[in-house]
């Protein structure tokens, strides 16, 4: 008999992930709700009051008909730090912040795997996510989901072996629409929610309102320059720039511009045409492997530096003192300093590390 | 069956309770506003009722109005006073140790144009009557101060503090809610103008309450409609509600031997609890020690989330509470910890455990080892685990 934790999200993704725990009754399943941040109440009084926002509703709503015990484990203070606050320090430090990777690095299989663990004296954490874990070589491992649409190792490269042996994830070999299909079999009042798009903290998608909130950033204007530091226009705030954004300079030019880089020491946003924002390798840091270690020194492997974003054959080479370098077999299109670059062999997700400011190499075609 | 030690959240209907008040949803459902016969047998059950529970309170019948319970009591009470009086002053006492139903009825009261002084407590959680007394203006109406504190057990001086309204011409309104389980509710020696109960916290079923409503006390209605319960309170009376709570509410005070016996018995439970949990370094009793309501053992732990404490001694068979019947998640640590100068920090480690009747002293025993388990794999887990973060 196991205990395994069931992260529920009120989404229909880790209702399903629940209810096919709890249908093996070799499994002892306890649905858990995370509160990451205060939710606003219906009644006009009290803009923090004791009540629960409607996706927990439904969470707990999917656990009675799934027939499993249901608590809400408090995560604000830790979420607020190690999610919403790097956020914010990430947009500041002129990079691309990865919220949803550090929900999972931080809550997700750190908070809620040890905290509730201890509580819940389980064994495993389970969620929704699109993915599998299997061991291969005496090493746990972390496979791609059999829907390759919605895989999602490339928000899970930060787990190393410790947290996959403790982790199951229910949905990895099944698609989609037969996720949907199950939950309106079992009747679950998810079963045709509607996919998540934004980010879980950053109502209508508006995190300038966040900076100012968290950080006290306003927002300062300053230069857009293109390479050669000409003058093309003036922005809000640097931090209210991404590498590779289009829309929102409010420049006019023949060509359509794109952020190549984001200068928070001199509040500068760097623009330049598209092909200026590819390049043919960078540097990133603070690398992890699944396996615990790195395939080799040097090794071939396959790139991928945005969610969904396209493959590349790439080299890495490993630079030490927490630094690779990564070079591709063909250009990449605006690596952002502080998203991820995720590295697969196969159906394996190998690991990755963060993109690192400055370290972008031209592409060759663009040189 | 797990064991039950949530007797301030709510408690179990007694099963003469539900008889007595099974007939009145069944054959005997009139309304009791009706003219005919199934009308008037309805009438007759609420006459009775409500005679019932003014005998209790030493009170007359008109000076007692059903509600849903105890938060619509409490809103009736204070709202309906300060509004009533509103032309003579728009101040209000209270302190910060209230349940939420009148803490948060004075801030709405606030927002419309009334000042609300909220008196401090000491670090057991008692209001000092004489800070009642300096708090009092020439523009103070109502005064609402909570007779034992669900939270932490502490009991007020309430008949001190009503003497001290009295003798400044202001309304006294207590929230007898968690106290009317065990304490006597006789409405003059308590110097009470108002006073709120409910039903489930003493063995009756939810959906119903009263409020003590001295006569002459003039209330502005926060419910419109038909002429129910002499204007105060519209809408077709809850006949079976009535009926049971009336049982209940006799079931626990006709006796007043039999119901300080009860207290002795639960007292020692829960004393034994309070022994067995405080030989554990880092727990502490929150609340007066003495001074308190008789079920109540609630304690402050350092170095585990309640919440997380909570739900791991549920998936042991305990039924316990931080505090109150929050199950949101909520990170906001209580007010009435804050209010007793605990910090925000130390607050979310609490744990509240509420004996009742049919608790035994097996059960104590036994929920006192599984928290003892429970506590040491909390915080040996957590500190196992910062070993491992520092490392």
């Amino acid at each position: 008999m196991a205990r395994i934790v069931a992260a529920m999200s009120g989404g229909v993704d880790s209702s399903v992930a629940a209810a096919l725990l709890a249908a093996d009754a070799d499994n002892e399943v306890i649905g858990v709700w995370m509160r990451t941040h205060p939710d606003r109440g219906e009644g006009f009084e009290h803009k923090r009051s004791c009540c629960s926002p409607d996706a927990a509703d439904d969470a707990r709503r999917v656990a009675q008909i799934v027939g499993i015990p249901f608590f809400i484990l408090n995560v604000e203070r830790q979420f607020g730090e190690r999610v919403i606050d790097a956020f914010a320090d990430e947009y500041l430090a002129g990079a691309t912040p990865n919220p949803c990777q550090a929900c999972n690095q931080y809550i997700k299989f750190d908070e809620l795997l040890n905290r509730g663990l201890a509580a819940y004296q389980a064994q495993q954490v389970a969620t929704g996510h699109y993915a599998r874990v299997e061991i291969r070589d005496g090493r746990w491992r972390l496979l791609r989901a059999a829907d390759a649409a919605k895989d999602q190792t490339y928000f899970l490269w930060v787990l190393g072996q410790e947290q996959l042996a403790a982790t199951r994830f229910p949905l990895g070999a099944l698609t989609k629409p037969r996720v949907r299909a199950i939950a309106a079999d079992l009747g679950l009042p998810t079963a045709e929610k509607p996919e998540s798009q934004e980010i879980c903290f950053v109502p209508a998608g508006d995190y300038r309102a966040l900076l100012a909130e968290r950080r006290a950033y306003a927002g300062a204007p300053g230069p857009i320059v293109d390479a050669r530091g000409e003058w093309l226009g003036t922005h809000s705030g640097y931090a209210h720039y991404t590498v590779g954004q289009r829309h929102g300079l409010g420049v006019a030019r023949g060509t359509p511009l794109y952020v190549r880089e984001v200068r928070p020491e001199t509040n500068e946003v760097v623009v330049g045409a598209r092909d200026d924002v590819a390049a043919g390798g960078f540097v990133a840091v603070d690398p992890r492997f699944v396996a615990g270690e790195p395939p080799g020194a040097r090794f071939e492997a396959t790139v991928r530096i945005r969610h969904r974003g396209a493959e590349t054959p790439c080299e890495v080479t490993m630079l030490g003192s927490g630094r690779l370098a990564v070079e591709t077999a063909a250009p990449v299109w605006a690596p952002a300093p502080g998203q991820a670059a995720v590295f697969y062999r196969g159906d394996e997700c190998l690991g990755g590390a963060r993109i690192s400011r400055g370290g972008a190499r031209p592409s060759a075609s663009a040189a | 069956m797990p064991i039950y030690l949530d007797h301030a959240a709510t408690t179990p209907t007694d099963p003469r309770v539900v008889d007595a008040m099974l007939p009145y949803l069944t054959e005997h459902f009139g309304n009791p506003s009706s003219i005919h016969a199934s009308g008037r047998r309805a009438r007759q059950a609420l006459d009775e009722a409500r005679e019932t529970v003014a005998r209790i309170l030493g009170a007359q019948p008109r000076e007692v109005v059903f509600t849903s319970g105890g938060s619509e009591a409490d809103n009736l009470a204070i709202k309906g006073a300060a509004w009533a009086a509103s032309a003579r002053g728009r101040h209000i006492v209270t302190s910060g140790v209230e349940h939420k139903a009148v803490l948060h009825t004075c801030q709405v009261l606030e927002r419309q144009g009334f000042e609300v002084t909220y008196v401090g407590v000491d670090r057991l959680g008692r209001v000092d009557p004489e800070a009642v007394r300096a708090a009092i203006t020439e523009r103070t109406t109502v005064v609402s101060i909570v007779y034992g504190q669900n939270e932490v057990g502490t009991l007020q001086p309430i008949a001190d503090i009503g003497g001290i309204c009295r003798e400044r011409g202001v309304l006294f309104h207590t929230d007898a809610v968690q106290a009317a389980v065990s304490q006597p509710l006789d409405v003059d020696r308590l110097g009470v103008d108002l006073l709120s109960l409910s039903g489930h916290k003493l063995y009756g079923p939810k959906g119903i309450g009263a409020l003590f409503v001295r006569r002459g006390t003039s209330l502005l209605p926060q419910l419109q409609g038909g002429a129910q319960e002499r204007q105060r309170r519209a809408g077709t009376e809850n006949v079976a509600g009535a009926v049971a709570f009336a049982v209940a509410l006799s079931l626990v005070h006709d006796d007043v031997a039999a119901r300080d016996r009860q207290n002795g018995r639960e007292a020692d439970l829960r004393d034994g609890l309070i022994d067995r949990l405080l030989t554990l370094p880092g727990v502490a009793l929150s609340g007066d020690p003495d001074r308190r309501l008789p079920n109540n053992a609630s304690f402050l732990i350092d170095g585990v989330d309640g919440a997380d404490l909570v739900a791991a001694l549920d998936l042991a068979g305990v039924e316990t509470s931080t505090g109150s019947a929050c199950a949101s998640g909520s990170t906001d640590p209580s007010h009435v910890l804050l209010a007793m100068g605990v910090g925000p920090d130390r607050a979310r480690g609490a744990l509240r455990l509420t004996i009742g009747r049919d608790t035994t002293d097996g059960e104590v025993k036994a929920a006192g080892e599984i928290i003892v388990d429970c506590l040491a794999r909390l915080r040996g887990d957590r500190i196992a685990l910062q070993a491992t973060a520092s490392a």
